[in-house]
């Protein structure tokens, strides 16, 4: 039952990702490429690039586009982005009643303290995740990769431009 | 319009208009729901940022439902959520229709070579600007190093590892 499986996957993802939309890769790459193999790495790859340059929140849109290329249809995107967003509404629902006394609790709160670390890692770990010989094909990829975060980095460059600079170096270097 | 409408445009124009999704929604849903709607007060946002922050989930989504349930409660935020949402939804829908046949050209390959790293690098800077953001010093830095080799190296799922890491900080103080 594959949308069973999508269903309970995204449903995981929803109800586990902390620290928004980079640090959400490296839970939805673990489960979607290494656990179920729906995708190939290169394939994810592929899906950030494109998400970077389509409208929408990361998670929505991988979700969106992971149930399309599993089922080959809408059903397969309706339900994995309905399973990703349900564990939020009924969380952020019970929370904004009693929010005041959820923020002030002590526990509460140092378990934010410590996860806000754990982010830092969860980001790193979908970088490292995605650093193989499928997406870094050769010494070109590895020049590709460093430009593209120098130019972030130091240079402010938008994403999305970054991205467009990228697909025209590949036609001329390829 | 009435108000389920507004709430629907709202978030469906800021869905439509954040283009790389999560942070770089901030600005935008200020501007519209404090500023120009006057939703919620200044206070009350910074309040809904910091919950939905915190909470599990999809950032946008969270800060939509939080407006939404406060403005019209449960069909409020089921409205705000399907404004939110749609955008990307038909964005990437047709998208992942049309990339199966392109796939196989020859100029998308290409494209896609130089495309992928450089998606890479896209993720390895917010390692860098959210470890300086929330203050990553030499005394904690073992903790995002630690949850990076877990996860890459060893394949824990990282949802052992935030589970391990909210447990822990809870116990850390009682003993």
């Amino acid at each position: 039952m594959i949308y069973f499986q999508i269903f309970l996957t995204y449903l995981k993802i929803g109800l586990f990702s902390f620290g928004g939309g980079y640090a959400m890769l490296s839970l939805i790459q673990s489960e979607v490429v290494d656990k179920h193999a729906w995708l190939t790495s290169r394939e994810f790859a592929d899906i950030i690039a494109i998400s970077q340059m389509t409208p929408g929140p990361i998670g929505i849109n991988s979700a969106t586009y992971i149930g399309y290329t599993v089922t080959g249809n809408v059903v397969g995107s309706a339900v994995a982005t309905f399973a990703v967003c349900l564990p939020s509404f009924i969380i952020v629902l019970l929370i904004a009643r009693a929010y005041a006394k959820f923020r002030e609790n002590r526990y509460v709160e140092r378990a934010f303290s410590a996860l806000r670390p754990v982010t830092v890692g969860l980001i790193a770990s979908a970088a490292l995740m995605l650093m193989n010989r499928e997406n870094f094909i050769d010494y070109k990829s590895v020049i590709i990769f460093v430009v593209a975060f120098v130019l972030t980095v130091f240079f402010k460059v938008h994403p999305i431009l970054v991205i467009v600079l990228a697909g025209v170096s590949g036609v001329v270097l390829y | 319009m009435n108000l389920y409408g507004q709430l629907f445009c709202t978030f469906a124009k800021i869905g439509t208009f954040t283009i790389g999704g999560g942070y770089a929604m901030l600005p935008l849903m200020e501007k519209e729901i404090v500023e120009r709607k006057h939703w919620i007060e200044p206070e009350e946002f910074v309040d809904a940022v910091a919950v939905s922050q915190s909470l599990p989930g999809i950032f946008s989504v969270n800060v939509s439902i939080f407006t939404g349930y406060k403005l019209k409660g449960y069909l409020g935020s089921t409205v705000a959520v399907l404004g939110t949402v749609l955008p990307s939804f038909l964005a990437i829908l047709l998208i992942a229709a049309l990339f199966r046949h392109f796939n196989e050209n020859i100029y998308v390959t290409k494209i896609f070579n130089a495309v992928r790293p450089a998606a890479v690098a896209l993720i390895a800077v917010p390692v860098f600007t959210t470890a300086r953001h929330i203050g990553v010093n030499l005394k904690n830095i073992v903790i995002p190093v630690a949850a990076a080799v877990l996860i890459w190296y060893w394949g824990v799922s990282p949802i052992y590892v935030v589970l391990a890491a909210a447990v822990g900080a809870v116990f850390r103080e009682k003993f």
